[in-house]
């Protein structure tokens, strides 16, 4: 068969942003540390032409390339977009704290960098094989970004913590895989998909691979139960890891389960949305009542985390149109709203002295009024009050589950959001009752007070005026 | 009608004008405010003038696309019962305005931007059409006011804010739900008035009916979910206290005539006596708890919780009206005017009591009955604006408190002879925590030196409370403005409801 370069049009965006890697980890070899920024800037340039090419590079007709192992969809233009967006700003964010660490050093951009791939990879993967490769390309980058501290033994435990777990649930997802092999033959999802329907339902052995498949999945994603790692790694990583882990690999990870479950494993539906249905209620259960309990912000947030984790698949086992489209916007909303937390995370950082704890956020509207109304935004958008964007993210998943029929889940689901608000409305309670524990001005830089004004008001923008990102959210899923 | 968008002027004219005083800074907050919250108050001279009392359809109306996806407009509307509700938000929110003018010295800028903001937000729920537009607006407004409460209040304000937040979030949320419900079955459509023609079964309407009552229960609020109220009011900041009092519990009663009644009417006549059971234990029962409250501000809140009472009771003794009588609408008419006048009259009379307290707490920084005694010997101005007001909230003929309870006691007897028995208990009840509460602190000996050290008030405060005199006054010697604006939709209403919406 003749082949053309042109034919690898689609996946341009990632063999550039492969050979920028390999180029900027050479570059990075020759630099003085006081010239790291040249690094940082690099890296910061590849992400932005990387941005442009894949929005440069979109076709409205999905496009398959490789031997059909990579797929270039609306969706994974939208989500590619919205990665290298997010990764933008952790790196933003993470300058500052890097430096005043001693931890600013190239190999930290060039991991995330190979994360980004990762992610991108995974986004377009239409072949079992190319999203595992992409799922380990990503794994494998945060592994060592978290035991990127290599001196604090917390970073090292929650980095070995992390590693064991992963290796385990990728163990899984594989073993699940070779039986999705097994018995089809092949790997290609779509064909997978025509076989499943064909002879799928009532089959054991598809159903086995289904539950080892979607352990794999929840684990990645940090379902209840498979959730034991998030918080342990939250905590122990440095923050702009742990910002890069909570937003940009979510992003990843809806994909993740869109691919596999909704593309590949679509005709097992029945099955799949009853073993959904457990993990979203153990999870808005678990995560919102032990977030409670948590005294560390970076600990509240994960277990946060996982609450939205159970939003965010309570869209998905709605198993129509309409549930994976709010299920995306939920993701991003859900990515861009965490990303703005961390950041003030990092902002109230300084040297030798991490503002991880809940008590840290203490009088932050006396310190710093502006800083104090940007987080102010999120915790609501995070409970899902309006006029923020979280309110409409919670909207549109409640509207699809409510379509069809499991109106019982939303009441329950609304629940706990109502039990959600009142960790968020604590925070808020330090920021503006409470005294400051110190008066230390903020060490800010005008990058970062860009950077956290602009994500604090999209989130605001984007609840007064949700339709455009909604509009982009339905078009990904038309198929 | 007018050929220009007053109703979205009055929104976010004072939600532009609460973020540039936020911006702007302490300087000159409270001159903008003032000046912000001033015009809101003009814009409402041309609204009632162009008003039409003849008709009950929506007037004003704006309609853009706002959503396409989820087919959410960005409708705008008002009939007789918005109209009068957004008249009290645009005169209250000044008064509050010139009662911290003084008062709050930390965080200024805030203080006065939060009123605004929520003034704005509380306009946006009494002029939405649709839902979504309707719960952004009634949700919003929690946020200023989780703040004010939190930020400028007593000592426990923390416990309160939270409670008040977590309790009406609670109710609201499970609207949304029967909001997204009725979404499905009316096509895919948010407009209020799409929901209002829906043909709904028995368990359908009974679901959602429940639904809207957690949420309006809770923020009207009718016993047994009032707690957050007490422990709200009396952490509240004065303004807080007048705001929340003189508008957001009319929220509650705004959501049972715009959605509860006409969406679900089956089911409102199914469970009236659920509701009137209720009423006459907010009349009742708190009546009596009002009589031994020792703070002020607990006083006047579990009097609010029983004039609440009178609102519900009148919204839905309708029924039996229309039971006995055969679907006479003009005597349920009658008990439902009673009810909005009720709310109108109770927000001006809650807001000035609350005021007054506050007058007395900014002197001697306490609530507690007993630290008074003998004010009017030292402020003699300031006594006679107390007791006015008391006598209002005790119904006094001729003030604005008559009038509401007046109706709505008519109607009762209609109804059942009883229920128009417990409902007048109020007469005794309210006169006795009111004017005891009176007796104690205003008249008798003056029983401190710090009392007799009082200064009377100010011209700020005397405008302030002055106002509320003549809107007080106004409404009780000539109610009849009021009531033709609401006569038609109130008719309206009832014509909907007498009806079943069964298929």
């Amino acid at each position: 068969m003749y082949t053309s370069a042109l034919e690898y049009l689609p996946a341009i965006p990632e063999i550039f942003l492969l050979c920028a890697i390999c180029g900027l980890l050479i570059i990075d070899l020759f630099l003085d540390q006081e010239r790291r920024d040249v690094t940082f800037l690099l890296s910061q340039l590849t992400l932005l032409t990387t941005l442009v090419l894949v929005v440069y590079t979109h076709g409205d007709a999905p496009r398959v390339v490789f031997a059909d192992s990579f797929v270039a969809d609306t969706m994974a233009t939208v989500l590619k977009a919205f990665i290298c967006l997010i990764v933008l700003a952790v790196f933003a964010y993470s300058r500052r704290y890097l430096i005043v660490r001693g931890l600013y050093r190239g190999e930290f951009y060039v991991l995330g960098l190979f994360g980004v791939l990762g992610m991108m990879i995974l986004v377009s993967g239409h072949n079992l094989l190319s999203l595992y490769l992409g799922l380990e390309l990503l794994s494998l980058s945060l592994y060592a970004m978290v035991a990127f501290d290599r001196d604090s033994a917390r970073a090292s435990e929650a980095a070995m913590k992390y590693f064991v777990l992963g290796a385990l649930a990728s163990g899984i997802l594989l073993y699940g895989v070779s039986i999705l092999y097994g018995l089809s033959g092949t790997l290609d999802l779509v064909q997978l998909s025509e076989f499943l329907r064909r002879e799928g339902t009532g089959n054991i052995g598809a159903a086995l691979a289904l539950a080892f498949v979607v352990v794999a999945l929840a684990f990645k994603l940090g379902a209840v139960p498979f959730h034991m790692w998030v918080p342990d790694v939250y905590h122990g990583s440095p923050t702009p890891v742990t910002v890069y882990i909570a937003s940009a690999s979510k992003v990843a990870g809806f994909a993740f389960v869109m691919r596999f479950l909704v593309d590949g494993l679509g005709p097992l539906h029945g099955d799949w949305q009853d073993m959904l249905i457990v993990l979203v209620l153990l999870s808005l259960a678990i995560g919102n009542v032990v977030a409670i309990a948590q005294t560390n912000l970076k600990r509240m947030l994960a277990y946060s985390t996982i609450a939205h984790v159970g939003f965010l698949l309570l869209g998905i086992l709605a198993g129509t149109r309409q549930g994976y489209s709010a299920s995306m916007f939920y993701t991003i909303v859900y990515a861009i709203t965490t990303l703005g937390a961390f950041g003030v995370v990092i902002l109230l950082s300084r040297a030798g002295f991490e503002a991880d704890q809940l008590d840290d956020l203490k009088g932050l509207n006396d310190r710093n009024p502006w800083f104090a109304f940007m987080m102010l935004i999120i915790l609501f958008s995070m409970a899902g009050v309006p006029p923020t964007v979280g309110f409409f993210a919670k909207l549109y998943v409640l509207r699809a589950i409510i379509d069809v029929d499991l109106w019982w889940l939303a009441a329950i689901a609304v629940g706990f959001s109502v039990i959600g608000a009142f960790y968020y409305l604590r925070a808020v309670k330090l920021m503006y009752f409470d005294a400051p524990l110190d008066d230390s001005a903020l060490e800010e830089t005008r990058g970062m007070r860009v950077v956290l004004s602009t994500n604090g008001l999209a989130l605001l923008a984007l609840g007064i005026y949700p339709s455009a990102l909604l509009t982009l959210c339905t078009q990904s899923l038309m198929w | 009608m007018l050929d220009w968008p007053i109703l979205s002027l009055l929104v976010w004219l004072p939600i532009a004008g609460g973020i540039i005083v936020l911006l702007a800074g302490e300087e000159g907050a409270r001159r903008t405010a003032l000046t912000v919250s001033g015009t809101t108050l003009a814009l409402c001279v041309p609204l009632w003038s162009a008003f039409s009392t003849t008709t009950a359809d929506m007037q004003f109306t704006e309609y853009f696309s706002w959503i396409p996806g989820i087919n959410a407009y960005y409708s705008l509307g008002i009939d007789g019962f918005s109209l009068p509700l957004i008249v009290l938000t645009a005169s209250i929110t000044p008064l509050v305005v010139i009662a911290g003018w003084r008062v709050i010295e930390h965080k200024r800028a805030q203080y006065m931007a939060a009123f605004l903001i929520m003034e704005g937000l509380m306009i946006g729920v009494f002029t939405a059409l649709d839902a979504i537009l309707f719960y952004v607006f009634w949700e919003a407004m929690l946020i200023p006011m989780f703040l004010v409460i939190g930020i400028w209040g007593g000592p426990n304000r923390v416990y309160a804010t939270i409670k008040f937040f977590l309790y009406t979030f609670l109710g609201s949320v499970l609207m949304l739900v029967a909001l997204v419900y009725m979404y499905f079955q009316s096509g895919n459509s948010f407009a209020i008035l799409d929901f209002h023609a829906l043909a709904l079964t028995r368990t359908e309407q009974i679901l959602i009916f429940l639904a809207f009552f957690a949420a309006f229960a809770v923020k009207i609020p009718m016993w047994p979910v009032h707690t957050w109220l007490p422990d709200a009011h009396v952490e509240a900041p004065t303004g807080g206290s007048a705001v929340l009092a003189a508008i957001m519990l009319k929220m509650g009663g705004y959501g049972f005539i715009r959605l509860s009644l006409p969406i679900a009417p089956d089911a409102s006549r199914e469970l009236d006596w659920l509701i009137i059971t209720l009423s006459l234990i907010a009349v009742v029962y708190i009546g009596f708890v009002a009589l031994v409250q020792q703070d002020m501000k607990k006083l006047i809140a579990y009097s609010s919780i029983s004039h609440m009472g009178f609102v519900t009771l009148g919204l839905f003794i309708a029924f039996t009206i229309f039971a006995r009588s055969g679907g006479d609408i003009d005597g349920a008419a009658m008990g439902v005017e009673g009810a909005m006048v009720q709310m109108v009259s109770h927000g001006f009379v809650s807001a000035a009591l609350f005021l007054c307290v506050g007058v007395m707490y900014d002197r001697l920084h306490s609530r507690m009955i007993k630290d008074y005694g003998g004010v009017v010997n030292s402020m003699p101005i300031f006594a006679s604006f107390m007791v006015l007001f008391a006598l209002s909230n005790a119904g006094l003929p001729g003030t604005s408190g008559f009038v509401g309870e007046f109706m709505v006691i008519l109607a009762s007897f209609r109804a059942n002879f009883w229920y128009a028995f417990l409902a007048g208990t109020t007469l005794v009840l309210g006169a006795a925590y009111t004017l005891w509460m009176v007796k104690r602190v205003v008249f008798g000996e003056v029983t401190s030196d710090a009392v007799a050290a009082l200064r009377d008030i100010d011209g700020r405060e005397f405008l302030v409370l002055g106002s509320l005199t003549v809107a007080v006054l106004a409404i009780g010697i000539w109610p009849a403005p009021l009531v033709d604006v609401l006569h038609v939709s109130v008719e309206n209403l009832l014509r909907h409801i007498v009806l079943t919406k069964l298929p």
